[in-house]
Parts: C-alpha cells; structure tokens; sequence
C-alpha cells in the first residue's frame, strides 16, 4: 500500500478515536507485550502472542479479559475502518467483549475506500462469511453526550505492521506511551481524555 | 379557538414545554453535523444518485430479489418468511422464541415497534430487553421512541439520572453521561448472557448473499447476533437490495445524514447462520469452539401494507427510505416538538406520512400531517432524494377527502369556489383559496381591510376559521400592481431592451405587497430590461392550494398559468417571480401537475428576481444605478423553498456586489411557512420555530432582509422592527428612465 494511504489510514483511524502504532513485523511481540493487559483473549494467525493471551477461550474467559487481539483481515484509509471477518476460532467475540480491542493490520491489507472493502469482501459474503466493519471504539450518545465505550471496547489499538516502517528511526514511538501502564490500566476514561 | 384546534395547540405547548428543548438541542446538532460532514464529501450528489438507482431498481424488481434472497438464506442454512401483515410476522417470530427458550434480547428495529413485536412476545410469557441503550431508557420508562434514530433523543441526561435513580435500588445515584452508559451497559450485559434468543432488525439484506446489514454505534447489535444461538431478523421486504457491492452508497451516506458522524462504529454485515461459535454463558468455562449445537437463523421479511404502497404511485418512494432520520433533523417544526408530535402510531417526522398512510393507514398520518408545512428543507438532506413534501401534500389531499363532515361553512364558501370536498376544514380552503379572498379584498379595499381588522372579524376568524388573532392581517391595496402598470407603462423601449420580462404579478404582490412589485420593475428597468406586468398574468401558481393539500385545485390553476404565461414565452420573455414559493411550484411541482413539456418549458424560463438580477449582472448588465449598499450591514434570511432551489447565493451575491455586508442566517426555516403560522393552533409552535432567527439577528440593530412574504411577516413579528425584500434595497426609487 501506498504511503499516502497508510497516513491517510492512521490520520482516519485517530480522528475515530483509535490509537496506531506504525511498527516493524520484528516489533510486534515487544509492542503485544506492551499494549496486552492481562487478562487477554485473542486470536492471531501468523502472529505470535503473549503467552498470557487465551486462545481458546470460554465465555468466563471472555467476561473478564480486559484486552482482546484479533487480525484485521483489511483496513481502509478513508474512514481508518477495520475489517473484522468471523471465524470459528471466537475472534468476533474476542474484539467486542474485552474493554480494549488491539487489531493486528498488515500494510499491504490496507485498501482506500468502504468501495474497494466491499469488492474484497462480496465473494466471500456470497460463501457465507460475515464481517465487522469496525471504525474507533463503541460508543454512544443516547445517555445526553458522547461516551466511548458502550456494548464494545471503549479502546481500540491498531497495530500496522509492515517492513516499511524499518526505515524510520522512533516510528514505533508510541508504543512508549501504551507501554505506560497508567494508559492502558486507565480504560475508557484516560484513554479518551488522552485523544 | 374551536374545541379541536385548542387540543391541538395544548398538545403542542405542553412538548414545547417539556421535551422542545432537548429535542431542539439534539437535533440541530445532527443537522450542523450533517452539513459538515457532507460538506467534505466531493462526490455527495453522486452519491445520493446512486443510492436513489439501487432503491428505484430494487423496488422495481422487489418480487425477484426477494426469491433470489431466499435462495441464497436457505443454501447458508437459515429460514426466510415473508410475513403479510403484524399478526402473522408476531406469530411466526413468537413459536421461534417459545421453542428455544423464554428470553430475548434486541437490537433496535423501528419495524418490531411497528408490529408491537415487544407486547406479543411479552403476551406469551416472553422477556424481551432492548439492547440499544436508547431504547433500554424507553423501556424502563414506558415511553414511545421519539425519533427514527436517536428513540430517546427528547430525554435529557438529568432525566435519564432521575429515571434510573427511581427505578433501580442504587447505593450511589448516578449522574454523568458516561456513569449512565456503564450501569446501562452491566445491566444489559447480565441479559444478553442469558438471553436464549437475540433478535435484530436490518438497515439492508443483499439478495446475493443473505447479508444482513446492521448500522450501530454501540456494538449491542453485534453481541444480540453473536452471543446467543439463534438470531431472529426482522425487517420490512424494502431492504432487499442486489448485492453485497450495492451497500457502498449507503455505507458512505447513512451515518452522515443521520448524525453527521462520518462513519458510525460498527457496519455488521452478518451472513447467517454465523460461523462465529455462540457464547454459551450457561457453560461458562468450556471453550466457546466446541459448541455442541450449532446456530439457527430467521429472517422475516414483513409486507404489512409494503406491497400496496409499492403500487400506490404517491407513496412508492417511501420505500427507498433507508430510515436515516435526517428529513426529521433538518425540519423546523420537528426540531421544536419532536416525534412525539410530528409523528404517528410509530413513524416519526416527514417521511413518517408516507410510513404511517401505508402500514397503518390513512387516520394515523391525518393526526400530524399538518405538521409538515412544504418547506422542502429535508429535500437536499434525504440521502436517497425522496421529494417527502409531495408524499405530504398527496397525502393531505387523501385527509381531505376523508372527513367529509357536509357542513355548509357559508362564511368560507361564498369566497372558495374550488373543487375540494364538502367538508374540507376551513382554514385550508380559506388559505387555499387566497387568490379568490384577494381579489375581493383589493376591489373593496379600505374597507375589506376594515371590516378584517375589527376586532368582532378577528373573533369569528379565530374562532370559525382559525386565523390566530395575534397575527397581522395582510393589508389589501386598492390599487393592484397590474392597475398600477396599466397606467405607467413600460419604461425600456423594445428597441434598446437587452431582454423582455413578464414579472408575474403574484396574488400577493398584486394585491397587498404592491411596492415590493413596482420596486421589482424599477429594479429590472435599471438593468436594461423591457419589463410588462400583464393582466392576464395575475393568476394563482397553484402554491396557496398545494400547501392546503387540494391537488386539482393546484393542478386546475398551474394549467391556467401555462395558458396564460405561454403567449408571453412565445414572445421570447423570460418570466420573472418575486414570491419563491411560486417559482418552487414551478419548478419541482408542476412536474407533478403538468405534462413534461409544458413543465420543462416554464421551469426553464422562469427566474427568482434576485437570480434574474445576477444574471443580467453576470452577462454585463450595467448595475451603476442600482442603490448601492456602501458596506452597510445587513441581516438576510432566504426562503426556505429558495434555498432547496440553490437560489439563495444568488441574493446574496448581488447584494455582496453592491456593496453590502451580508450575515445570512443559520436557520432552516422562519416557521411562518406561508399560511402555517396564520392558524391559531399553530401560532405559538411558529413563533418557537422562529426563535434562532431573534437569538441570531435580535437586536443587532441592521437592516433585516426576507426573500419570501411570509417570511417578512415573520421576521417582524420576531424582530419588532421592519423586514424588506433584497429588491426593494437595490431598486432604484424612480424609474431611472
Ligand atoms: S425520507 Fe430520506 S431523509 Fe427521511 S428518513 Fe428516509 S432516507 Fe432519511
């Protein structure tokens, strides 16, 4: 994917409240270990994950796992949406029930637009998939003003993982901040007041 | 007041007084966010273009879609049922639920509000729990939605702290927005984990596929299809689209028109049965993977009255609503008292006609449609291009002949020669009938205007016709324009004429606002061109008896104009119009009420004034001798109706051009709206309407410009000082040549 698109990704997803951490495939068991509070679900093929992260987990597990890791099957840099496909392995309950959602995305999986999604995804809908198109945190403003955090995660961490991103000396830099575990522990209240 | 009328103002105060501001504050902000983020979307008319074919197409070829939908439901493993009415759709849903269970939890559906879907299944010893908390808040109040999208959006934080806080026995009371969402949130949870069935509606289903597609913010959507093993769709057989690359318009349009968010948070586009495993909480510690069971899945595709209305040619294009509540948002009267006025049995703001005359019927719609005064505001913000003020128009027409009660109303009568039924309601075909009560005023003015004004007329006029005694009455000149014209002749000579123009001679510039259309001639005659004010032009447009609902009527007199204007294209004028109202009739509703070639003819030669005068400015036109402005501020409102033409820049342009400094205000609509504010039980919701307009221009002390007649009125009433047309500013005070 282009550079201009993987910024217009990043620029999209933070205007939607989401957090990106643009890191190298060799930096993303360090940035997992920094981001992943325990306790964690996940599900994460081709990714290795923290060992605290349960991959098979119950719905005791699910109820109380405070982050979540799934992979992005696409991201699009228009609106910085997630595409989250089911699977029979729980990822879709993985990235809705813990209060943080923390995304896996490729760089090459980013598209520009919900149009060039949908042209991935028609096929597979027709072969009886289903996906989330999943944009920021859940939220709501039915309670009088906006709240992050409604039914879903009230956080969302993106991590864009590309070779690209070696070049750049500090890209990862924010990964510092979530490694500040007063971030991460602070759930919805901090992490909104943050962006 | 009579008895009726009173009702129905009290009914109106009382939600002016309780829910008016919530709803006022709420709304306006979806529709500023409307505006912005449409504002960056480079292609937003193509857009709506798009979505607006994939309706039309789906529509048309509802029946096939619909079988090919149950081909592609039935190879994923679920049921379609395509149920007729409320009853057999209860039915069906209810033996789903009691064979699996007792419990359920939901998403919102405006369509299971619709069936009463709720009190069926709670008649069968069913729980049902909204998960939306929007509607959660509902529930445990009692209280009906509100609005298509924000259900609860009349209830403010504090009184949603007030109604948890009696409800449930809390250690703590609860205050904050975010202290709300969280013991909301934990509440439901608690549900969905043991609900045994999780029913949503859809915003589409793909034919293609058997896609359901859900728009939500809050995810409660996607837990009520995941958690529980069986999932029950409900939506109305509208929805069916093709395929599954179809959606790309509406994903792109439906969260900016609903709320101005640019995008909402979740588009589930779930293709059940789901491959996700349930979340099976009465077996908390086995891995969610090895579910024995497997899911079940149900769409129910409900008609209840859809088929009908996709034959009716009126209401047709309700269909292709996609429900994104921005006609409601954008509508003045909504923004002041909210869906629990303007709305019916369950339907709620413009569009709510169309929905409520074809699921419940005609009685339902009858209780609000008034409501709806044909601004046209919502026109531009409809994301799919209905033109919801016609299916309001057509639809009052069916009101009118509904209650025919055969009263022999001799006071309106004697005036209102027209074709409408017996017993239409007075004040429509007073207002309606305007043309015929002008042309007496004017023949026996001063004294029409006399015996009006006295105080025992406005007593029988409030109380047998409903003309609100606090407004104004128009004052009719003796003098009429075209008497005036008669006399004076035309000023440019044929030969030196850089065009020839027939101002129409309006009824209300002809009869009462007279100075205004000799100031329009002057102002023309200084741009070079040969004006005439015809005689034979001083004929109604058909706008007074369109906004009352008398179609033939309108259409009887939008043929008289044809006939009467016709000459004068014939002989190459152009048609100038002072009142936009009009020139709106002429070009988006005689394409109703006339055949196409006549429409698109007049529609293309006819100008709004201050169009007309930037026009000749734009080609040239010498503007040195029209007064200009000196960097004096002014205050302008456009006509709403103006602004849905794309003409209000136009005014404003000119006056930028000669000099004045233009703040032009931020509101949809003055709420005066023609005739609507002249009728008793509407005079204080008017006046509410109006409100941003005094906050804005209040005593800021400039000069307060109006483009419409009624909207002068208006502003004076609101402002308590003097409102002019933009052309009486720039016209010359004589006829310069
Ligand atoms: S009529 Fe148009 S604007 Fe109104 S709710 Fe339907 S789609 Fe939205």
């Amino acid at each position: 994917m282009t550079t201009n698109a993987l910024s217009a990704f990043r620029a999209s997803a933070e205007r939607h409240h989401a957090t990106v951490h643009e890191v190298t495939p060799a930096d993303v068991g360090p940035t997992l270990d920094a981001l992943v509070e325990p306790p964690a679900v996940g599900v994460a093929p081709g990714f290795d994950l923290p060992s605290s992260v349960e991959t098979d987990p119950s719905p005791a597990d699910l109820d109380a796992a405070r982050t979540g890791v799934t992979v992005a099957s696409l991201g699009i840099a228009d609106y910085g949406t997630l595409v989250l496909e089911q699977d029979a392995a729980a990822s879709e309950a993985a990235s809705l029930f813990p209060e943080r959602h923390v995304a896996l995305l490729r760089t090459e999986d980013v598209v520009p637009s919900i149009g060039d999604a949908l042209g991935t995804l028609g096929p597979r809908l027709r072969d009886g998939g289903s996906a989330i198109l999943a944009t920021g945190p859940s939220a709501t403003a039915d309670m009088g003003e906006l709240v992050l955090g409604a039914h879903g995660p009230e956080a969302v961490d993106v991590v864009l993982v590309g070779e690209e991103y070696g070049d750049e000396a500090g890209s990862d830099s924010n990964v510092a901040d979530a490694a500040d575990p007063t971030t991460v522990d602070a759930g919805g209240t901090d992490a909104e007041a943050d962006r | 007041m009579s008895e009726a009328r009173r009702e129905k103002a009290e009914k109106l105060h009382h939600l002016l007084e309780t829910e008016g501001d919530t709803v006022a504050e709420n709304t306006r902000l979806f529709n500023r966010g409307r505006y912005e983020a449409t504002a960056d979307l480079a292609d937003y008319e193509a857009l709506k273009d798009e979505a607006r074919a994939i309706k039309e197409d789906a529509i048309e070829r509802l029946p096939e879609l619909i079988e090919e939908l149950r081909d592609s439901v039935e190879a994923n493993g679920g049921n379609l049922y395509v149920a007729d009415d409320a009853a057999d759709a209860n039915r069906y849903v209810r033996e789903v639920v009691t064979d699996r269970g007792d419990s359920v939890v939901k998403s919102k559906s405006m369509t299971t509000e619709e069936l009463e879907l709720n009190e069926a299944l709670e008649e069968a010893g069913v729980d049902v729990t909204e998960t939306d908390l929007g509607e959660w808040v509902l529930q445990v109040a009692d209280e009906a939605p509100s609005h298509l999208i924000g259900p609860a959006l009349h209830k403010s934080s504090e009184g949603i702290a007030d109604l948890f806080n009696e409800q449930f026995d809390l250690e703590e009371p609860l205050e904050t927005p975010r202290e709300l969402t969280k013991f909301a949130r934990d509440q439901l949870l608690v549900d969905i984990e043991e609900a045994d069935v999780g029913i949503t509606g859809a915003n589409f289903v793909t034919a293609d596929s058997g896609t359901v597609a859900l728009v939500t913010s809050e995810g409660n959507a996607r837990k009520s299809a995941l958690v529980p093993d069986t999932h029950v769709a409900i939506t109305g057989i509208e929805k069916v689209i093709p395929a599954v690359e179809d959606l790309e318009p509406f994903l792109e349009l439906i969260g900016k028109s609903a709320t101005g968010q640019d995008v909402p948070s979740y588009y589930s586009l779930l293709t059940p049965p789901l491959t996700s495993p349930p979340v099976d909480f009465e077996r908390p510690n086995e891995a969610v993977t090895d579910d024995p069971e497997g899911r079940e899945f149900h769409l129910v595709l409900v008609d209840n009255g859809r088929s009908a209305m996709r034959e009716d040619p009126d209401l047709k294009e309700t269909l292709y609503c996609i429900r994104c509540g921005a006609c409601a948002n954008s509508c003045g009267n909504f923004q002041s008292v909210g869906g629990h006025a303007f709305g019916g049995e369950t339907y709620t703001g413009g569009i709510a006609t169309g929905w409520e005359t074809g699921v419940e019927g005609l009685e339902s719609a009858a209780e609000f449609n008034d409501l709806c005064t044909g601004c046209t505001r919502c026109v531009p913000a409809c994301p799919v291009k209905i033109d919801i003020p016609w299916i309001n128009t057509a639809v009052r027409d069916r009101v009118n002949h509904m209650d025919g009660e055969g009263e022999f109303d001799f006071l309106v009568e004697g005036l209102t020669p027209d074709d409408e039924p017996a017993g239409l309601d007075r004040a429509k075909r007073l207002f309606g009938n305007f043309e015929t009560l002008a042309k007496w005023g004017s023949a026996t003015a001063p004294l029409s205007n006399w015996i009006a004004g006295s105080a025992p007329a406005r007593w029988a006029m409030e109380r047998w016709i409903g003309v609100s005694s606090e407004r104004d009455l128009p004052e009719f000149q003796r003098e009429t324009l075209v008497d005036w014209f008669e006399t004076r002749g035309s000023r440019v000579d044929a030969a030196d004429a850089e065009r020839e123009a027939v101002l129409y001679p309006d009824v209300y510039t002809n009869h009462v606002a007279v100075e205004r259309g000799k100031a329009a001639v002057r102002a023309l005659e200084a741009l070079g061109v040969r004006v005439v004010v015809p005689r034979s032009a001083a004929v109604g447009s058909g706008r007074a008896p369109l906004s009352q609902g008398m179609v033939e009527t309108a259409r009887g007199q939008a043929e008289r104009f044809r006939d009467a204007l016709s000459s004068e294209l014939d002989r190459g004028r152009d048609v100038v119009v002072v009142e936009p109202s009009d020139l709106a009739a002429i070009r988006r509703e005689y394409e109703k009420l006339l055949p196409a070639d006549d429409y698109e003819r007049l529609s293309e030669s006819s100008f709004e004034v201050m169009e007309y005068v930037f026009g000749m400015l734009e080609n040239g036109a010498d503007g040195n001798e029209l007064r200009a402005g000196d960097q004096e501020p002014v205050d302008y409102h456009a006509h709403c109706q103006q602004r849905t033409l794309g003409l209000a820049a136009h005014t404003v342009a000119v006056l930028e051009r000669l000099g004045y400094e233009v703040t032009t205000s931020d509101t949809e609509c003055c709420g005066m709206a023609g005739s609507f504010g002249y009728k008793s039980e509407y005079y204080e919701l008017s006046m509410d309407v109006g409100e941003p307009l005094r906050e804005q221009f209040g005593d800021d002390g400039r000069r307060v410009l109006a483009s419409g007649t009624s909207c002068v009125d208006q502003l004076e009433a609101l402002l308590s000082r003097p409102a002019t047309h933009p052309v009486e500013l720039i016209a010359p005070d004589t006829s310069p040549r």
